[in-house]
């Protein structure tokens, strides 16, 4: 097992985690969980490859996991407010009693 | 691979379980920062220390705590009577088992192809930088704006309407 295939093992691993936790999670805020997890997990895949593959020096992709960062903590912002909002609405948070899409 | 490495990744995994698993919601935002950290010292171990202490900063700093902010504001952390799992969680879970054989497959196969450089890349933060505002202008001018624009959306979204003031 090479050191790079260990990492996207591990990385496809905690992806698979959050996809689980996204879909079977009756809590709205835990469903965001679950996509924060698989958002890291395809950081961790993009400096893998930056580390082991051929001319780091570039930084193409270390650049691309800190805009990852960036984008994954606006998605955060903005979904957890959404998630407020309904709540405030709806009164739950529980996704398998939002069944309608009208208010 | 390295003692360290298998330590870091059982910390994160444990964490990622431990988040998706755990019955109480508060318990599971203090599970996700064990896996954040878990996956910002694998960063560290990749010599990705900039990246590792962007991950430390943003997420076990502001995105875990933004978690527990929605988690006590929607009183989330009240343990629902009828299990913390929705109706169709096999079905979810043989879709995320499915893509984890998928994936796994897909990198056991191409390990004879993957590259493995040797050499340690020694990136600094000057060189960091310096690509940012070189190459890389163009996608943080755009992430700014993004950011901005996401700032301004979520206290939009999240701002009480007061009655009759529509």
């Amino acid at each position: 097992m090479t050191p790079l295939a260990s990492y996207l093992l591990v990385a496809a691993l905690l992806f698979a985690i959050g996809l689980a936790g996204a879909l079977t999670r009756r809590n709205a805020i835990l469903v965001l969980i679950g996509i924060e997890l698989m958002l890291n997990a395809a950081n961790l895949n993009l400096i893998a490859f930056w580390r082991y593959g051929p001319h780091p020096e570039l930084l193409t992709g270390m650049m691309f996991a800190i805009f990852s960062i960036a984008v994954a903590a606006a998605e955060a912002a903005v979904g957890l407010g959404l998630v407020i909002q309904i709540h405030r609405h709806a009164k739950t948070t529980d996704l398998d009693a939002m069944n309608r899409m009208k208010g | 691979m390295s003692f360290v490495f298998y330590m870091l990744a059982a910390l994160s995994v444990t964490g990622a379980l431990a988040a998706v698993l755990l019955k109480n919601t508060v318990h599971c935002a203090l599970a996700l920062t064990v896996a954040f950290a878990g996956l910002a010292l694998l960063f560290l171990d990749l010599d990705a220390q900039f990246a590792g202490f962007a991950q430390i900063l943003v997420y076990i700093g502001a995105v875990a705590i933004l978690v527990v902010f929605a988690i006590l504001l929607t009183k989330g952390s009240e343990t629902p009577k009828d299990g913390v799992f929705s109706r169709t969680w096999l079905v979810g879970l043989v879709i995320a088992a499915g893509v984890f054989a998928v994936l796994g497959w897909a990198v056991i196969g191409s390990i004879r192809v993957l590259p493995q450089e040797k050499a340690v890349p020694t990136v600094t933060v000057l060189q960091i930088g310096n690509a940012l505002v070189g190459r890389y202008v163009l996608p943080l001018e755009i992430v700014a704006v993004l950011l901005t624009a996401a700032m301004v959306g979520a206290v939009i979204v999240a701002m009480h309407e007061k009655e009759g003031e529509k």
